[in-house]
């Protein structure tokens, strides 16, 4: 299939109902596996953090770890689910090199959580709910790298290489139910969806749910139903997509993939699909007849787990306020459009804001700068606001420098730059470089007087009235004092001199 | 001076207590052990595996130990055979099977550590039933074991390296595994003692998994107070296995020490009788049943209709859990590869070790197991399985009910003597009959002993009375045990193992 056989968006839409189902899975992070004591840390040597356990060794048994089960319970409690009074852990046989028991420890009949709904709002503030049909608990499997071939897969590869240092990191799986009615929107849907649920997991403190780093991933199913259809097409399976504007152009190339296919009289096949980043498009991948059977059982090696009420209630007092309340409650504290709070969510840069205001700046004082100098910098090198070595501490004292009148835009600037080099807090990249404004009357009174003998016929013209020509004689101060004098103060000095009003 | 032959019939109590006293050195003790192993095992053949050195210093450590004045345990220097299933970081485990023939595991399995740290001496791994899966050790991929009070006959299974090794005084302690019976069958074919302790009661960390759900590991001796002595030193919680049961182990030494029935109410399930019970078995079962009556029990007899479908039920369990336990062995990792000449895929490579490295009785069972775990059999075999399963141990504990019930239940322990090796061999359905009185107790996860009760008559060969006790009651065991023991051997005027003859 090529895209010159999609029908239009809008056409498809003319015709089509679309229904989703999102299946995303987040990596916790937790310090241990979910069944065994290995460390979870990133980008290890390969191999590096296995056991016994993790490696499914003869005679090995897992453990399930708590903190796990706790995180669980805080994303269903979270997501409005009910959280079982007793489940079980239950095995999917299937085999696979990367995954070394060839069984998955995962939940089937029994999930944790279940039943609840996230309420998600869209870029026009309007809010959408999407019901929730399980969060489960399970076990990711190692890493296959395959070598040789030309496209990274295993087709075509002479070998593979396996890393098992992923293998019972633990994961949840949150499944939504199909979610129906949202027409036109359904891939804005989508895309609101995973990124409410990434700040939600986030505001939780159980993952970083990093989408580059793999430690939430997306599976987006779909089907198409004629308008005003009940019975529910046959769904595609798109797999990995990992990003959130991803999320939604997925959708809805497969919105108008499936519409091509329905219109030409074909039938959509049940099979798993491949998202392409470069041009948004997917491809076949397995075929999902239902042949699939992946023999589940309940796991023998492990007790039931079986919540306490109490402990599930003393979870759901400790719960954070939910990001898309905490964000219409700043929206309304700091004054800003619904536009705004968009380009600061999508910034990262919310808890940035709220800790340099907490740290004693003025909102539009930290925003100015978070959103606009330190954005840039971020934007410049490639790397996310929070990364930047610069803390909300070190904003917010640069804007009190800003408030005394120590420093105007220009030196904050300079001073921002000195911290994200390196340089020192800001108070030490002040003294080092030198950069008080300049306030001492005298050095400024002579820097003035210097300025206009230099510059005779620009003073004749303020003398003769034109005042908007003192920008330039004040031009002339900056660059003496090399930006260091407090310029509004320069231009009343100006005109003070040459006996002008201003 | 202590000679060799002594030494090797000496029980582990005494041998602990004479190294103890100083009057034997467990140096002493090992190589009178080595030496019995160099001298029988060839036609015995209950070894897979020989730790010479690893032995001896392991028991020279106990004698430095000994001689700077340290405190040793109750079972300080006394030899040992370990079944080939516990992982040993200095010792190969094989598991009777050909995928793991040479590995050698990074890991002491939870047992292995307990028994080094008790400073008990491991002489050797022993021969077993691949993967546990049989009742006489035939399905070894490394040969027969012979039972050595008929070398033609099977030892039982799985654990039949273990039993051997015991009535062949290789050694006097040995630790079994019991999924449906290979403890308690391998005991009483041999003549020995052979507990099964509560599920949960000795951890399963390191121990290669056939059915996780019933598997459970346990003692072997050839006196009840060895067996004491052993599960004490093996038993209590692991968190490192999350059905090990987080509770005191319950007091069975001090029970093997003060052996009684008086006043007990024991009993009788009519269901474990009838066809394919060997005459001799029954005459000596109902002899031992009137000894308990003489000894101050009250007989009571039982209806436990559930027992009827254990077997079934057992046959669908057990199987399934191993499709999966077993899935793991796919030459990736560790173990026997087949067929990775450079061309094949990983899949055809795991197709074709699985292939060579498993028998038929392991492949038998991992087809069954994922036949009956498929989608639209489940309900009907898995299902259907687990709530048999329910109902015998609802039995169970109707039978054992506070108040009204018996504290112990007696049957025979396999309804017939050791057959002949090759006997049954090609018949998995005859084979399977031999766990017929054991296999309840698995699927309810209770305690059960197997213990002599005589020869029958018909062929001169031991019978086992199996003595069953609810979850964590592992000491009504003992007690009850050392009481027919004692009864018998007063009786006999000597252990039973002394009617076998000599190698």
């Amino acid at each position: 299939m090529t895209v010159t056989d999609l029908v239009s968006y809008e056409d498809a839409l003319a015709s089509y109902d679309p229904v989703m189902g999102l299946e995303v899975h987040v990596e916790l992070g937790t310090k241990t596996k979910m069944f065994c004591g290995c460390s979870t840390e990133l980008k290890q040597d390969a191999n590096s953090q296995t056991c016994p356990v993790c490696l499914g060794l003869p005679g090995a048994l897992p453990v399930v770890n708590e903190i796990g089960v706790e995180s669980a319970i805080k994303i269903g409690l979270a997501l409005n689910c009910e959280i079982a009074e007793w489940c079980r852990f239950a095995r999917k046989n299937y085999f696979y090199p990367d995954m070394p028991k060839n069984f998955q420890t995962s939940q089937y009949d029994e999930p944790i959580a279940y039943n609840g709904y996230l309420d998600v709002q869209l870029e026009d503030g309007e809010t959408f709910r999407v019901q929730i049909e399980r969060a489960h608990m399970e076990e990711d499997t190692g890493k296959s790298t395959h070598v040789g071939g030309a496209t990274g897969r295993i087709q075509g590869a002479s070998h593979s290489l396996l890393d098992y240092n992923r293998a019972g990191i633990p994961l949840i799986e949150i499944v939504t139910k199909p979610i129906e009615g949202a027409g036109v929107r359904a891939p804005e849907v989508a895309k609101a969806y995973v990124a409410e649920l990434r700040e939600l997991i986030k505001a939780l403190g159980v993952s970083e749910a990093r989408m580059e780093m793999g430690q939430m991933r997306c599976d987006v199913n779909l089907s198409l139903r004629p308008n005003g259809t009940e019975t529910f097409g046959t769904r595609s399976e798109t797999k990995n997509v990992n990003s959130l504007r991803s999320v939604e152009r997925a959708a809805r190339f497969e919105i108008q993939r499936h519409a091509a296919v329905l219109s030409s009289g074909g039938t959509v096949v049940q099979e798993t699909r491949h998202f392409h980043e470069e041009d948004g498009s997917t491809t076949a991948g397995r075929i999902k007849d239902n042949a699939e059977d992946y023999r589940y059982f309940p796991e023998p090696d492990l007790v039931p787990v079986a919540p306490a009420r109490e402990w599930v209630e003393e979870l759901r007092k400790g719960l954070p306020e939910l990001p898309r309340l905490r964000r219409n409650r700043l929206k309304e504290e700091w004054g800003v459009s619904e536009h705004d709070m968009q380009s600061i969510l999508n910034a990262g840069a919310v808890d940035l804001i709220v800790a340099t205001t907490d740290a004693g700046a003025p909102s539009d004082q930290a925003r100015k700068w978070w959103m606009g100098e330190l954005a840039r910098n971020a934007n410049e090198t490639g790397r996310g606001l929070d990364e930047l070595p610069i803390t909300p501490a070190q904003v917010a004292r640069v804007a009190e420098l800003v408030a005394a009148g120590d420093l105007n835009d220009k030196l904050a600037r300079q001073v921002i730059e000195g911290v994200l080099a390196g340089e020192g807090d800001p108070d030490t990249v002040v003294e080092k470089r030198g950069l008080k404004v300049v306030s001492d009357e005298g050095a400024l009174s002579t820097a003035v007087d210097e300025a206009i003998a230099a510059n005779a016929a620009v003073a004749d013209k303020i003398r003769g009235g034109k005042v908007a020509a003192a920008g330039a004689l004040v031009g002339a101060v900056m660059k003496a004092t090399r930006g260091q004098a407090d310029a509004a103060r320069v231009r009343e000095l100006i005109l003070e001199k040459l006996g002008v009003e201003g | 001076m202590t000679d060799n032959s002594t030494i090797i019939k000496l029980t582990a109590a005494e041998i602990a207590a004479k190294i103890a006293s100083g009057e034997l050195t467990a140096v002493q003790v090992t190589e009178a052990h080595l030496a019995r192993i160099d001298a029988v095992d060839e036609k015995v053949h209950a070894f897979l595996h020989v730790d010479r050195e690893g032995a001896l210093a392991q028991a020279r450590a106990v004698d430095a130990k000994k001689a700077a004045g340290e405190k040793l345990g109750p079972l300080a220097g006394v030899p040992l055979a370990l079944k080939d299933i516990f992982t040993t970081k200095d010792m190969p485990t094989t598991v009777g099977s050909k995928i793991l023939e040479g590995w050698i595991p990074p890991y002491d399995a939870t047992l292995t550590k307990k028994l080094k740290a008790a400073d008990v001496v491991i002489l050797g791994k022993t021969n077993m039933d691949e993967f546990a899966m049989g009742s006489s050790t035939e399905n070894s991929a490394y040969g027969p074991t012979g039972n050595p009070w008929d070398l033609t006959r099977i030892p039982g299974g799985s654990g039949g390296g273990s039993s051997a090794a015991l009535a062949s005084y290789e050694a006097p302690l040995a630790i079994g595994t019991d999924t449906g019976g290979s403890i308690r069958q391998p005991a009483a074919v041999t003549g020995t003692v052979g507990v099964k302790p509560t599920y949960g009661g000795v951890s399963r960390y390191g121990m290669v998994a056939f059915s996780s759900s019933l598997d459970q590991g346990g003692p072997c001796a050839r006196t009840v107070l060895d067996a004491a002595l052993l599960h004490e030193v093996i038993a209590g919680h692991d968190p490192m296995d999350s059905t090990s049961i987080d509770a005191p182990v319950p007091p069975v030494v001090e029970a093997a020490r003060s052996g009684s029935v008086e006043g007990m109410r024991i009993g009788v399930v009519k269901q474990f009788a009838g066809e394919g019970y060997q005459a001799g078995v029954v005459q000596r079962f109902n002899e031992s049943v009137e000894l308990l009556k003489s000894l101050g029990a009250t007989i009571v007899e039982l209806d436990c209709p559930s027992f009827d479908l254990a077997l079934s039920a057992y046959y669908l369990i057990a199987p399934s859990e191993c499709s999966s336990n077993l899935a793991r062995f796919d030459a990736m990792r560790y173990g026997l590869r087949v067929g990775d000449d450079g061309t094949r895929s990983a899949e055809d490579v795991t197709a074709l070790t699985r292939e060579a490295g498993f028998g038929d009785e392991v492949k038998r069972r991992v087809i069954l197991g994922t036949y009956a775990l498929s989608s639209g059999y489940y309900d009907a075999y898995y299902g259907s399985a687990q709530k048999v399963r329910t109902l015998i141990t609802q039995d169970f504990e109707r039978a054992f009910e506070q108040g009204s019930g018996v504290d112990v239940i007696v049957s025979p322990t396999t309804p017939t003597t050791a057959f002949s090796i090759g006997e049954r061999a090609d018949d998995p359905m005859a084979m399977y009959l031999a766990d017929l009185c054991t296999i309840p107790t698995n699927l309810a996860g209770n305690s059960a002993m197997s213990l002599p009760c005589g020869l029958a008559p018909e062929d001169g060969l031991p019978v086992g009375l199996q003595i069953i006790a609810p979850a964590m009651k592992d000491d009504r065991l003992y007690k009850v045990g050392a009481a027919v023991e004692a009864a018998f051997v007063e009786k006999w005027g000597h252990p039973l193992l002394e009617e076998a003859p000599s190698l």
